[in-house]
C-alpha cells in the first residue's frame, strides 16, 4: 500500500508573529519557516507503518510556492520515498487544497492518506475532513492511535472528553493530534541521501483545479490586549479582592 | 436568510455552547432553527425548542447519530443545507470533524471557529493561536461556520417555543462505525462549561501534588484543568489541557498555578474574565495576563488560598 502524506510550510512554531502595519496580514519576511508540526507526526506515522512492513511507499505533498520543496526535502530526509511539489503563488484556501490533493490522489492511487489536524499559521483544520469528503473515503480525525487491519482500520481519536474509537473502511485519511508519536529527526547521511529523491512539480491548472478565492482576507489586526493586573501580598489579600472588588467568588 | 444551528449534546442534555452558537446564529438576521442530531434525543429537541429566539427544531433520531460520527452527519446536514444561508456548529471535537465534511461537499470554503461577526458575510476569527485576528469576507451562497463558543453571549434556554419537526435518516454511508469511547469521570463541572477554573503547570512538579489544586477546586465548585507542559509531563490526562491544542476556555475566573503562561496556554484562556496567577517566578509572563497575581512557593500559597476559601463566609 502507498501513503500519501500532506506537508505544508508554516512559520517555525518559535516565532513570535507580527502583524504588519498596513494590516494586510502577518509578516513573513525573513521569518523562519518549517514543517507544520502536525505534519511531522503524519510523516512519522507513515515511517513507522513503513518499518513495520504494512506500507511499500510513503509520498509526501505539498502545495504552495517554490520554497515548499524545503519543506518536502525535509520529508525525504526523515524517510520518505518521493516527493511532489504543486507549485502556485497564490494563497489558496483549504477547500482548494483538498481539490488538488483529490486529484493528486486520483492519480497516484494511495491506500491511506494522512495530514496534520490543522496548520498552526491559518488554523483552519479543514483540508483532511474536505479531501475525504470530496474521496467519499472515511476520516479518522485528530487520530492518537491507528491500527490498520484488513481493509479497515481502528483509529482512536482525541475528543473533548477524552478518547473515542472508530471502525473506518479503507482507503481512508487519517489527520494527526498531537500524541500520535514524536517524531524523529532527520540523521545528516539521511539528510544527503534526501537530496537525490525525486520531486515531482505540477501546477493546479496542470490538475485542473479552479483556485478562485471564495474568501477575502480583509484585514489582520493584533489581537486585544490584556493590562496586568496588581499584585496581592498573600492568599488572604486574594481571597478579599476576589470577594470584594472583583465578585467572582 | 435564515442560519441552520446544529446542537451540541449528548443525547440527553442540550450543553450551553450551542446557546452561544443561537446568539451568533441571530447575529447573522434572519430566523435561527436548531437541528438536533442524536439517538434517543428527544428531551434535547425540547430544550432545544425553548431556547429563546429559535423558530423551528428539527430532529433527526437514528442509531447512525448516537454519536455524531462524521461521515452519516455530513449526509444529514448537507441536503438540509440547502434551505439555509448559513450553517453554523459550535468548534468542538464533533464540529470540527463533520462541518469541513458538509463544506466540501457543498463546494464551500469553511469559517472556522469564528469569534465575531461583522456583518452576514464578514466574520472575524483567530489566526496564529490567537496571536492576530483576521477579518474575512465569504463569497460562498451558503456560509459554513464553526465559532468558538467564549466568544458570544450564551441565548436564554428559557423563554422561546418553537415548533419541532423530525426530520427523516439520510442513508448510511457504511463507512465508518463508533466501537467506544473511555471518557474521564469528575464530579466536577466540565473545563468548557465551569463558571470557574484552576489548572495547573509544570510547577507542580508531579500528579501526586493536583490534590492541593482539587481542594480548593472543591470549595470553589471549579473545574481543574492543567497546561500543556502539564499535560505531556504525565501529571494528568490529556483532557486536562487548556491552550491552543487543548481547549478553549472563558470562565468568569481562571486560577493559574505554577503556569509560566506559554503563548500555547495563554491563547486557550486569555477571554476569561479574572485571571489570577499563582506562581513563585515573578517574571512569569503569566503575570503580564493576570488580573491578580501572587508571587509565592504555590505549595505554601494554594493550602492557605483552601484555608481562606473556607474561612469566607456564604456570599
Amino acid at each position: 500500500m502507498k501513503v500519501l502524506v500532506a506537508v505544508k510550510r508554516v512559520v517555525d512554531y518559535n516565532v513570535k508573529i507580527r502583524v504588519k502595519a498596513d494590516q494586510t496580514g502577518v509578516d513573513l519576511l525573513n521569518v523562519k519557516m518549517s514543517m507544520n508540526p502536525f505534519d511531522e507526526i503524519a510523516i512519522e506515522e507513515a515511517l513507522r507503518m513503513k518499518e513495520a512492513g504494512l506500507v511499500d511507499e510513503v509520498v509526501a505533498i505539498s502545495v504552495g510556492v517554490q520554497q515548499c520543496q524545503e519543506t518536502i526535502r525535509t520529508a525525504l530526509a526523515m524517510g520518505a520515498d518521493r516527493g511532489i511539489l504543486v507549485k502556485t503563488d497564490e494563497d489558496l484556501e483549504p477547500l482548494h487544497i483538498a481539490k488538488i490533493m483529490k486529484a493528486v490522489v486520483d492519480e497516484e492511487q494511495p491506500g491511506l492518506v494522512i495530514l496534520g489536524k490543522q496548520a498552526i499559521d491559518d488554523d483552519c483544520n479543514q483540508t483532511g475532513q474536505m479531501l475525504a469528503a470530496l474521496l467519499g473515503w472515511a476520516q479518522g480525525t485528530f487520530a492518537s492511535e491507528i491500527k490498520l487491519g484488513d481493509g479497515s482500520a481502528s483509529v482512536t481519536r482525541e475528543v473533548d472528553g477524552g478518547l473515542q474509537t472508530l471502525d473506518l473502511k479503507l482507503p481512508m485519511i487519517v489527520t494527526t493530534d498531537l500524541r500520535l508519536n514524536e517524531p524523529r529527526y532527520a540523521s545528516l547521511p539521511n539528510i544527503m541521501k534526501a537530496k537525490k529523491k525525486p520531486i515531482d512539480e505540477k501546477t493546479p491548472e496542470d490538475l485542473g483545479v479552479d483556485t478562485a478565492p471564495r474568501l477575502t482576507t480583509l484585514k489582520v489586526q493584533d489581537p486585544p490586549t490584556r493590562q496586568a493586573g496588581v499584585i496581592v501580598e498573600d492568599a488572604a489579600e486574594l481571597v478579599s479582592k476576589l470577594r470584594n472588588e472583583a465578585g467572582v467568588i | 436568510m435564515s442560519t441552520l444551528v446544529i446542537a451540541e449534546h449528548d443525547n440527553a442534555e442540550l450543553k450551553p455552547a450551542t446557546l452561544a452558537a443561537v446568539t451568533a446564529a441571530g447575529q447573522l438576521g434572519g430566523d435561527v432553527d436548531i437541528l438536533v442530531a442524536g439517538q434517543g434525543c428527544s428531551a434535547v429537541g425540547e430544550a432545544a425548542a425553548k431556547v429563546a429566539g429559535v423558530a423551528k427544531v428539527l430532529v433527526a433520531d437514528d442509531a447512525m447519530y448516537a454519536n455524531m460520527v462524521a461521515e452519516p452527519m455530513a449526509d444529514l446536514v448537507v441536503p438540509l443545507a440547502q434551505n439555509y444561508g448559513a450553517v453554523m456548529a459550535v468548534a468542538n471535537t464533533v464540529g470540527k470533524n463533520f462541518m469541513p465534511r458538509v463544506a466540501a461537499l457543498l463546494d464551500v470554503s469553511q469559517i472556522s471557529e469564528i469569534s465575531g461577526i461583522e456583518g452576514p458575510d464578514r466574520f472575524v476569527r483567530p489566526i496564529y493561536a490567537g496571536n492576530a485576528m483576521a477579518t474575512v469576507q465569504s463569497s460562498d451562497a451558503i456560509k459554513i461556520i464553526t465559532i468558538r463558543a467564549t466568544g458570544f453571549e450564551k441565548a436564554a434556554a428559557d423563554g422561546g417555543s418553537a415548533k419541532v419537526e423530525s426530520v427523516a435518516a439520510a442513508g448510511d454511508p457504511g463507512l465508518s462505525s463508533f466501537v467506544g469511547e473511555e471518557l474521564s469521570k469528575s464530579e466536577r463541572p466540565e473545563l468548557t462549561a465551569a463558571k470557574t477554573i484552576i489548572s495547573g503547570g509544570r510547577g507542580m512538579q508531579s500528579g501526586d501534588n493536583f490534590p492541593i489544586i482539587e481542594a480548593v477546586a472543591d470549595q470553589l465548585g471549579a473545574a481543574v484543568g492543567a497546561s500543556r507542559a502539564a499535560v505531556d509531563a504525565g501529571f494528568v490526562p490529556n483532557d486536562y489541557q487548556v491552550g491552543q491544542t487543548g481547549k478553549v476556555v472563558a470562565p468568569d475566573l481562571y486560577i493559574a498555578v505554577g503556569i509560566s503562561g506559554a503563548i500555547q496556554h495563554l491563547a486557550g484562556m486569555k477571554d476569561s474574565k479574572v485571571i489570577v496567577a499563582i506562581n513563585k517566578d515573578e517574571e512569569a509572563p503569566i503575570f503580564q495576563v493576570a488580573d491578580y497575581g501572587l508571587v509565592a512557593d504555590l505549595f505554601k500559597a494554594v493550602p492557605e488560598l483552601e484555608e481562606e476559601l473556607k474561612k469566607l463566609p456564604p456570599a
